[in-house]
């Protein structure tokens, strides 16, 4: 009945449409078993829970820096003179049911977000999943990371709280500090001198609920479309070539995994929103330009620029009557701009070393090659040291140091451990590549003496599990004979020819 | 989407039941399906704990403890469905070149050139024209775009405009009363030796750019102020810009022991005695100091106004 039925719409829908065939294809679509193909899978879920909360938080929350008086449940805050958009968000906070556990959710799953991309890049790099005919693909993964970056700082503002205040008054100055056009561009966006004319709220709003999304979503759909378009990456393995795809498919095995999957990472994200605070502005207060907390530190993905603002030396320039704060511009402008233009354009500086123009289907093991995993190595080394150093304070007080030698010690380190880094991994992947059977299960040499004295050395059988058992892959059947062949009786089978 | 699907007719029979391909991946497939309903049962149970903790307006802990475990297992009972009892495969899908030919690449190419060429060349007047008139239309939107957004900068020559639209001037003139964020005036008895204070010019409490740190040091280290400011403090006061040179962030630490400001941001510091300049951290800049007298009443008062913008650097600083 129900298949009746099925059949029926389709048809409907394939006069229309013509669905049947390009749908078929999808459904047969195979996707490569391995993990690490599911770091990806985190970052689009994150998403996913990042525009449904956001939904949420965006029905409570008021854009707006206007005065009122604190009159909700918070009593502490009460007849303090706030902002609506700090009262509103402790408001959803505290006066909304569930409010608290869907604003601590958005800002976990931005932080996840972020963290899976970053993880999800390392690991299309460190493969050479973004080899020909993938570059485009890469370009807009590292889009979609700036641009969470960007949409992460302008969410985090929002709250008005003391931190997030803090950050804005950050980001104004580094603005200012472009040569030439700094203060024109801090005065446009802000609407004057910091702190601005109150329109800072509502921009910030609508470029981080409607602007930024958008393209996100829209480089989501190229992303997920190129994907599609172009078929997975797959390791090497057996039957595994350059020219097939070897995996589960679409619907139903994948299907059901990666809705598992939507689901655990749904769960441990709201997980941590329930009981792992996160951002509690009311602690922090309404922010105020002249008040300042102490140990302030931005979300762990903007770490590495505050980072990189603390350890640089106070080199202002000064002349002919101007002034470039190089202690400014070099470490937040220009060194975000190195790292993501390096980052983008990195495929074809490889392709134009190796001079390697051929399609790339297969991944590499990192280990295979040296060079560009010594290259990724000194990146993660150079932007940890960076993110590190945003809390030199913290560990001057941790560790009972001088902050002056911890200092010192990122300012040196920022510069020698990517080149150490960068050396280790080489050398390391070298040794790798020239220990034999490096990795693998050793199997045992057994050593036997013929009748005439000779002796032969052969490795012995396969442990069980370590032998290929798997079975030769084939393509996604069609058709399916529902009715064991010993049952069959000739009617109600289907006997269409594939 | 591609479209190349596999040829639908060929030599291929349906699958066989028991193909091995379409047995399940678990070995004791019986056992595999009571795990995953049981974490399906649990899943259900989960949501209406959920259900239940909103409607009786449980706390936080409650609502997260219920719909994680409602997500996690009924999350893991499909996904133990589907890895352990739907087909094993592995299947295989054939990879198909997805670039044109080179002649319909020729053709392409033509099109555009070609085609295109013919026009554009033969009216390169039109062309031209068309060009330059978009070209307009890109900069002229972008006035509303960018312009529209904000007030232009002052120039420094504009010394005494409003601080909401001048990076050069404060509020803060001769004879400005110090006042407390509340408008609280300060006298000259407020603070004890070691004592510090924010506090703005009298009518501008709480501004951002006006913003001055108040310390009270002991009379023997008074003389010890920078040659040229000796009487910028009065009775052991001293006054700076709060406003870290260096981002902006508010130079809210004040160690007595050591005589230092220390921005809490990026933990530039600031040597109080010697003309509050950086010794430490990216700061590129001494804090500008503001020169404060008291006057008859007891009042502190500013004996004058900066001497310079104060706040991070910015091209047109001089």
């Amino acid at each position: 009945m129900i298949d009746k039925t099925i059949d029926k719409s389709l048809r409907w829908v394939d006069d229309r449409l013509g669905v049947a065939k390009g749908g078929r294809t999808f459904l047969d679509k195979i996707f490569p078993d391995h993990w690490s193909f599911m770091l990806g899978e985190i970052a689009l879920y994150s998403f996913v829970v990042l525009l449904a909360t956001g939904v949420f938080l965006s029905l409570y929350y008021v854009p707006s820096a206007h005065e009122i008086v604190y009159h909700g449940s918070y009593v502490p805050l009460r007849g303090q003179r706030v902002s609506e958009a700090y009262a509103s968000s402790v408001g959803l906070s505290f006066d909304v049911r569930s409010g608290l556990l869907m604003r601590q959710a958005h800002h976990w799953a931005a932080d996840i977000f972020l963290g899976s991309i970053a993880v999800h890049m390392a690991r299309v790099f460190f493969t050479g999943a973004f080899r020909k005919p993938r570059e485009f693909n890469w370009i807009v993964g590292v889009s979609m990371l700036i641009l969470g970056i960007v949409n992460g700082f302008l969410g985090y503002s929002l709250p008005d709280d003391l931190v997030s205040g803090t950050g804005i008054r950050i980001a104004y100055s580094i603005i200012e500090s472009i040569p030439l056009v700094g203060s024109y561009l801090a005065f446009f966006v802000f609407g004057g001198n910091y702190p601005g004319n109150g329109v800072i709220i509502p921009r910030f709003y609508i470029l981080h609920v409607l602007i930024v999304p958008l393209i996100l979503i829209g480089l989501l759909a190229a992303h997920l479309g190129l994907l599609v378009k172009q078929k997975h990456t797959q390791f090497k393995g057996k039957g595994k070539t350059e020219h097939n795809v070897v995996g589960s498919p679409m619907f139903p095995t994948f299907m059901a995994k990666t809705t598992g999957f939507l689901f655990m990472t749904t769960a441990v994200i709201f997980l941590l929103g329930g009981f792992a605070q996160i951002n509690p502005i009311w602690q922090f207060g309404q922010y105020e330009p002249y008040q300042i907390s102490y140990a302030v530190q931005p979300d762990w993905y903007m770490g590495w620029l505050d980072g990189a603002l603390r350890i640089m030396p106070s080199w202002e320039w000064v002349g002919w009557g101007h002034t470039i704060p190089l202690e400014v511009f070099l470490p937040a402008v220009i060194f975000p701009g190195l790292i993501f233009n390096i980052l983008i354009i990195w495929p074809f500086i490889e392709s134009r070393h190796t001079k390697d123009l051929a399609y790339h289907n297969l991944l590499d093991r990192p280990r295979d090659r040296p060079k560009r995993t010594g290259a990724g190595a000194a990146m993660l080394t150079l932007l940890g040291m960076t993110f590190f150093a945003s809390s030199t304070d913290v560990m001057a007080n941790f560790f009972d140091l001088p902050l002056k030698s911890v200092l010192w010690f990122f300012r040196i380190a920022v510069v020698v451990a990517p080149v150490i880094a960068y050396f280790l991994a080489y050398q390391i992947c070298n040794e790798m590549r020239a220990a034999e059977g490096i990795g693998k299960r050793k199997r045992a040499l057994v050593v036997s003496r013929s009748a005439t004295g000779e002796y032969t050395t052969v490795e012995s059988d396969p442990r069980p599990g370590d032998g290929s058992e798997e079975l030769d892959a084939v393509p996604v059947p069609t058709y399916i004979d529902l009715v064991p062949p010993e049952l069959a009786t000739g009617e109600g089978v289907r006997r269409v020819m594939r | 989407m591609s479209d190349e699907s596999p040829p639908l007719e060929g030599p291929l029979p349906p699958a066989a039941l028991d193909d091995p391909h379409l047995l399940p991946y678990a070995k004791h497939p019986e056992a595999a399906q009571a795990v995953a309903a049981v974490a399906m049962v649990i899943g259900f149970l989960g949501f209406i704990g959920f259900g239940v903790a909103y409607w009786v307006a449980a706390s936080t802990g409650w609502e997260a403890i219920t719909l994680g475990v409602g997500l996690l297992a009924l999350g893991f009972g499909v996904t133990a469905w589907g890895k352990y009892l739907m087909p094993q495969g592995p299947f295989v899908e054939e990879r198909h070149e997805f670039h044109s030919t080179e002649a319909e690449r020729d053709a392409m190419t033509a099109a555009i050139t070609e085609r295109g060429g013919m026009v554009v060349r033969r009216r390169k007047l039109l062309g031209t024209l068309f060009a330059l008139g978009s070209a307009a239309m890109g900069v002229v939107l972008l006035f509303p775009l960018l312009r529209s957004l904000g007030p232009k900068p002052a120039k420094a020559e504009d010394h005494r405009g409003p601080t909401a639209t001048s990076l050069f001037t404060t509020n803060w003139k001769k004879g400005s009363q110090l006042v407390t964020v509340d408008g609280r005036t300060v006298t000259v008895g407020d603070l004890d030796v070691g004592g510090v204070l924010t506090v703005f010019p009298r009518g501008f409490a709480g501004s951002s750019a006006d913003q001055v740190i108040l310390i009270r040091l002991s009379k023997v280290l008074q003389p010890l102020a920078p040659p040229g400011r000796t009487d910028w403090g009065v009775a052991g006061y001293v006054a700076y810009s709060k406003m870290c040179t260096h981002l902006g962030c508010p130079v809210g630490l004040y160690q007595e022991q050591t005589q230092q400001l220390v921005c809490p941001c990026h933990q530039s510091i600031f040597d109080v005695l010697s003309g509050a300049i950086p010794e430490f951290g990216p700061a590129p800049r001494p804090l500008p100091q503001l020169p404060i007298t008291v006057d008859d009443a007891g009042y502190l008062r500013a004996n004058g106004t900066f001497d310079q913008a104060v706040g991070p650097g910015f091209w047109e600083r001089p």
